[in-house]
Parts: C-alpha cells; structure tokens; sequence
C-alpha cells in the first residue's frame, strides 16, 4: 500500500503497477500510459527533462487516489510518474485504476491523468534542437491566476 | 528562518533551488517582494504557493521552520 502513489527515476514497469490493482472485486482494469513524443505543434523534441517536489507530488497524487475513490467508489488506483531525462517513445507515467465494471476505471483514469496536469508539482522540460523550455500550464486552467486551485476546480476534474 | 524552493524556471532564474530566508513572521506576499527585491524572479507572480507541502493563498503568515515551495504551472503527465 505504500508505494501505490510515488516518483520514480528509474523506467516504470506498467504490469507492477496493474498488478498492484488486480483484485477479486474488480472487473475491469484501466491503464493510462503517458509516453514521450517526437512532434508537438511541429516541433521535434530531442528528449524531455521532468522535475519533480517529490514529497508534494507524492502526496498530491495519493489525493488523487483519494477523490478516485470518493466519485466512483469500490476502486484502486496506482499513480507512478518518471523524473529525470527521458527519452523518445520512455513512458512518463503509468496510471491503473481497477472498479468492479468497466465505465468507472475508464473515467476515472482520465480524471487521474487531467488532475496530474493541474495540482501535482510535476514539470517537463522540452529539449528541442534550437533551445531549451519549462512548460508550464498546458491545460490553460484559471487556477494558475489564482495561485490556489479552487474547490469547485478540485472537483471539476 | 524559512526553507525557500525553487523549481522549474524559477529555479534556473533564483540560481539555486533551495535557499534560507529570514521570514518568520511574514506573509507569503511579503516574502515575494522581499525574494523580488534580491533575486530577478519575473515569473513569481505566476506560480503557486506550498507552504510545508500544501497549497496555501498569498496572505497566510510564515513560521520559523516553515518550508515554502514556489510551484510554476505544472506540467506533468
């Protein structure tokens, strides 16, 4: 139960983390795999740096875990995410999410991945061939203005 | 004193990702300015605050002990 929610530098073996969720009530398990990709917007990466407030972003994940559980009920969820330098094709995160029926692990792992890109201190840094950024903000969310994200957004998903 | 975290931008603009600032007693706005004031952070304003790991809003008060982490808009996933 420890390690369901953790940072990693190391490569992510997404059947550890199925397995971890596997469970006699469950009858279907979703996985979400985030992958590093060559093109965005025309643009070639090279490779990608992630950095990460460990100790926050554990605990923000495990919330997560937490508001799976409180919208769909009955599950288990298993959030593992990458730091360090990735290279193309590497995966970044690996979320699983067993429910007893298949709608719920469906939704709820897209919930998983949209949360981690709005409260979990996680960022990416492109590596292209003329220069370097830290990209922030990629869902474009009004919590940014406001320096805290709202109930209401917590719950938006 | 209070730990100060830097990450992302911020950290390559600060020159150092964690430093030691004399702010007991302040508040978080009060601390950015003073941060403004001795290192070239432009992007600040734009990020988040954790005060000892949870998101905490611009007016709260610091303690000595305290870790405050400036989170930029993050982009995991």
């Amino acid at each position: 139960m420890t390690n369901k929610f953790r940072i990693t530098e190391e490569p992510i073996n997404p059947n550890d983390c199925i397995e971890k969720v596997v469970r006699n009530e469950a009858g279907a398990v979703n996985t979400f795999i985030g992958t590093v990709r060559e093109f965005t917007r025309g643009k070639r990466t090279l490779f990608l740096e992630y950095q990460s407030y460990i100790p926050m972003a554990e605990k923000k994940l495990r919330q997560i875990g937490d508001e799976i559980q409180e919208r769909w009920g009955d599950t288990d969820t298993v959030i593992v995410h990458r730091i360090g330098r990735l290279e193309l094709t590497d995966i970044a995160v690996v979320i699983a999410v067993s429910t007893p029926h298949r709608a719920d692990a469906f939704e709820a792992s897209r919930y998983a991945i949209e949360r981690i890109k709005e409260i979990v201190p996680i960022w990416k840094k492109e590596h292209w061939e003329d220069g370097t950024k830290w990209i922030g903000d990629q869902k474009e969310k009004k919590s940014y203005e406001k320096k805290i994200p709202l109930e209401e957004e917590m719950c938006d998903g | 004193m209070v730990d100060v975290l830097f990450f992302a931008e911020l950290q390559e603009a600060a020159g150092s990702g964690k430093i030691n600032v004399e702010a007991g007693g302040l508040s978080i706005n009060e601390l950015k300015a003073k941060l403004k004031s001795s290192y070239d952070l432009v992007d600040l304003d734009s990020a988040m605050t954790a005060v000892n790991e949870d998101y905490s809003h611009d007016d709260v008060k610091l303690t000595d002990g305290d870790t405050v982490a400036f989170i930029p808009p993050v982009s995991g996933g």
